[in-house]
């Protein structure tokens, strides 16, 4: 894989030259490879890979479902704290509004008793948690750093409580028969049912393709700069002209609409919820997918979210000493690799590649000195 | 996952071979000349401004600031006249800087007025009064250390687009236009404080003097119409400091109307048209520089006053 590079030295470090030789090949040489992971990603569950799978102890397809469930959270929770910056403890707060809703929409039990189908209470759900994130950061958005993380533990813990208490949220007794994708197979039978995961699978994979496409958009536009500009020095952004509390407010309500999202889907799959599940350490598991990935990179938090589900599914012995082992693999993580297992390099421009082939003749090279050591200093002088 | 490729249009020249570092050495004396000449068109701003040259651009109007009980600074009153250089200047603690946060907002005045182009700004946000036309650079360098240099002046640009979340999710018309447009203004604003052959490096590992000219050029992309440049020759050798005059120089040809605070005399008498001397918070001088050297007030601020009981 790295033998292109493996000219250019000790000193260039593994990951710079895997994104080194990502970025030198053809749009058609990535699709290349892109394509075919893809599609083993899809068949994964078909598969079910004899040392891979977690079998018999947990059911294979559901791990995955439940891996890509919390990839797609730690994809909407690497916005706020890997891209803008925003330590936010209390995200479970989101992914419960948005199970929630999909629930009081669509479940027999609910009070409104609207019944709406899983496809129309999705972007009902993303919508109700969007402004959810709004009201959170309108008043909060001002603080900074440990004052932010603690307001947004309590907003995870408030949402909870009022689960738990307030009436028509049904508190324990929860909502059942929560509707799922009304899909048949030819011989009449629901596609898409608790008991099987692979088609939730393959949705849930689908969704986070997507999301990552539009999440790259915005990575590479105003919007994604703003919001790094944010995370190195908020101060100096403002004095650049960026209005930093719209683009944290954005960040927030983006984030928690993508934790919506996937907490419509988990609501969808499993058919049932009730106020247990959406505790703080929930939260703190969904920081860690995203801290151990490495924050703000969106492939590391996906592997990052991957390796927190599957690990305990697939090694059930560990299982009961799971934040344990967490715990301890993100200390030493800390030490050794504070920037998680793939560190953050976001590229920020549409025409980036243009741009740096037009001044310095190469593509965007980021390890840290190879682009100028052909060229002396000031050249330009 | 990559996502499509945008509309592609060359942005700029064609690449050439090497880029434009090696195509720069390969340049003749005239070929460089032209070039340059470009690159300064390329970095200079069309916008509006409502003052002629030489008319107030910029007025300060009894600014004072208190802390507490503390009076940084003490009703006083400058303007800044459109295409000058002028000098803020004064002993350690005399409130230059002070002065510049309450123009920059990021203090708001205890009273008196700022006003731009004769518009009071003073009750704006910081980020508005950027957007209006000040931009400045900070005494210690504040870039945004895990961008690279062209990122770090695209945020610059970006204080004069519009597109947000929803343009840049759906990829607008407006955002390819802005982007392009950004680039573009960028590289050639690296090129003019001559760091473009360094554009894909993090700006924290940038050297020194590369990084205090990354931070003009990203004030200078949000095509202020008075840059405000604090302390610009601290830590520099005399050489830099002699290139950095020159820069400034080349800044003002270019268009800017610019502010600096600077404590090393050699850069404040040898680039600035006129001077304004502040102490203990309030305004002693103002002047063109050879009037400010000879200036008792001045002169006492800085060496003292003779003693009379004693001489």
């Amino acid at each position: 894989m790295n033998a292109a590079h493996a000219t250019e030295g000790v000193t260039v470090p593994f990951g710079t030259r895997i994104r080194n030789w990502w970025g030198s090949l053809d749009r058609w040489q990535q699709w290349a490879i892109l394509v075919p992971a893809v599609v083993l990603i899809y068949l994964l569950p078909v598969l079910n890979p004899p040392l891979l799978s977690t079998e018999p102890g947990t059911d294979f397809q559901i791990t995955l479902f439940n891996a890509a469930r919390i990839a797609l959270i730690a994809i909407g929770l690497n916005i706020v704290v890997g891209q803008a910056g925003l330590l936010d403890l209390g995200y479970v707060g989101f992914f419960a509004v948005g199970a929630y809703t999909t629930a009081v929409l669509s479940s027999p039990d609910s009070f409104l008793n609207t019944s709406y189908p899983w496809l129309i209470c999705v972007p009902l759900a993303m919508l109700v948690t969007a402004v959810s994130g709004l009201i959170l950061g309108a008043p909060t958005l001002r603080l900074r750093g440990d004052y932010l993380a603690i307001v947004t533990l309590g907003f995870g813990e408030i949402v909870r409580l009022l689960a738990d208490n307030l009436d028509p949220l049904r508190g324990q007794r929860g909502f059942a028969a929560i509707p799922g994708p009304e899909v048949t197979r030819a011989d009449g039978s629901q596609i898409f049912t608790s008991s099987d995961g692979t088609p939730w699978y393959w949705l849930t994979v689908t969704v986070i393709i997507v999301v990552l496409m539009l999440v790259g958009n915005l990575e590479r536009s105003r919007v994604g700069r703003a919001w790094v500009a944010i995370r190195e020095d908020e101060d100096a952004a403002e004095a650049m002209g960026v209005p930093t509390f719209r683009f944290k407010l954005w960040a927030f309500a983006m984030g928690a609409a993508v934790g919506g999202l996937s907490g419509s889907i988990y609501a969808g799959q499993v058919g049932f919820i009730n106020s247990q599940g959406f505790d703080v350490i929930t939260s703190i598991l969904f920081l860690a997918a995203v801290v151990l990935g490495g924050s703000g990179n969106k492939l590391g938090v996906i592997i990052g979210a991957f390796l927190i589900v599957y690990i305990p599914d697939r090694f059930q012995v560990i299982a009961q000493y799971r934040f344990l082992i967490f715990g301890l693999a993100i200390i030493v993580l800390m030490i050794f690799r504070p920037q998680g297992l793939l560190g953050a390099r976001q590229r920020l421009l549409t025409y980036g590649r243009q741009a740096y082939q037009r001044l310095i003749g190469k593509g965007e090279q980021i390890s840290s000195e190879s682009a100028l050591q052909k060229h002396g200093n000031g050249v330009l002088r | 996952m990559t996502a499509q490729e945008p509309p592609t249009e060359e942005i700029g020249a064609a690449a050439p071979e090497g880029g434009l570092v090696a195509e720069l050495e390969r340049m003749g004396p005239q070929e460089r000349a032209v070039h340059d000449k470009e690159v300064a068109a390329a970095a200079a701003t069309d916008r509006e401004i409502a003052v002629g040259v030489g008319d107030t651009l910029l007025e300060l109007r009894d600014l004072t600031m208190r802390f507490g009980g503390l009076t940084a600074l003490d009703a006083v009153s400058f303007a800044i006249r459109r295409g000058e250089i002028l000098g803020l200047i004064g002993p350690n603690g005399a409130g230059k800087t002070t002065c510049f946060n309450a123009m920059t907002g990021v203090f708001r005045p205890t009273s008196g007025e700022v006003l731009l182009e004769g518009r009071p700004i003073s009750r704006r946000k910081r980020f508005d009064i950027t957007q209006l036309g000040i931009a400045r650079t900070f005494q210690n360098i504040r870039l945004f250390g895990e961008m690279t240099a062209l990122e770090n002046v695209m945020v610059g640009t970006d204080a004069r687009h519009r597109t947000s979340v929803p343009g840049a999710v759906f990829r607008m018309p407006r955002h390819y236009a802005e982007e392009r447009a950004g680039v573009e203004k960028s590289m050639a604003l690296l090129e003019f404080v001559g760091i473009a052959d360094r554009a894909a490096e993090k700006a924290r590992n940038l050297p020194y003097g590369y990084q205090r000219r990354l931070e003009i050029a990203r004030a200078l992309a949000t095509e202020p119409k008075l840059l405000c440049l604090d302390e610009p020759a601290a830590g520099f050798n005399p050489a830099e400091k002699d290139d950095l005059v020159s820069l400034i120089r080349k800044i003002r040809e270019d268009g800017y109307t610019v502010l600096v605070i600077e404590h090393d005399m050699r850069v404040v008498m040898g680039v600035t048209d006129r001077i304004v001397v502040l102490e203990f918070g309030r305004k002693i001088a103002d002047g063109e520089p050879d009037a400010i050297r000879e200036d008792p007030a001045v002169l006492a601020a800085y060496l003292g006053v003779p003693d009379d009981g004693h001489a």
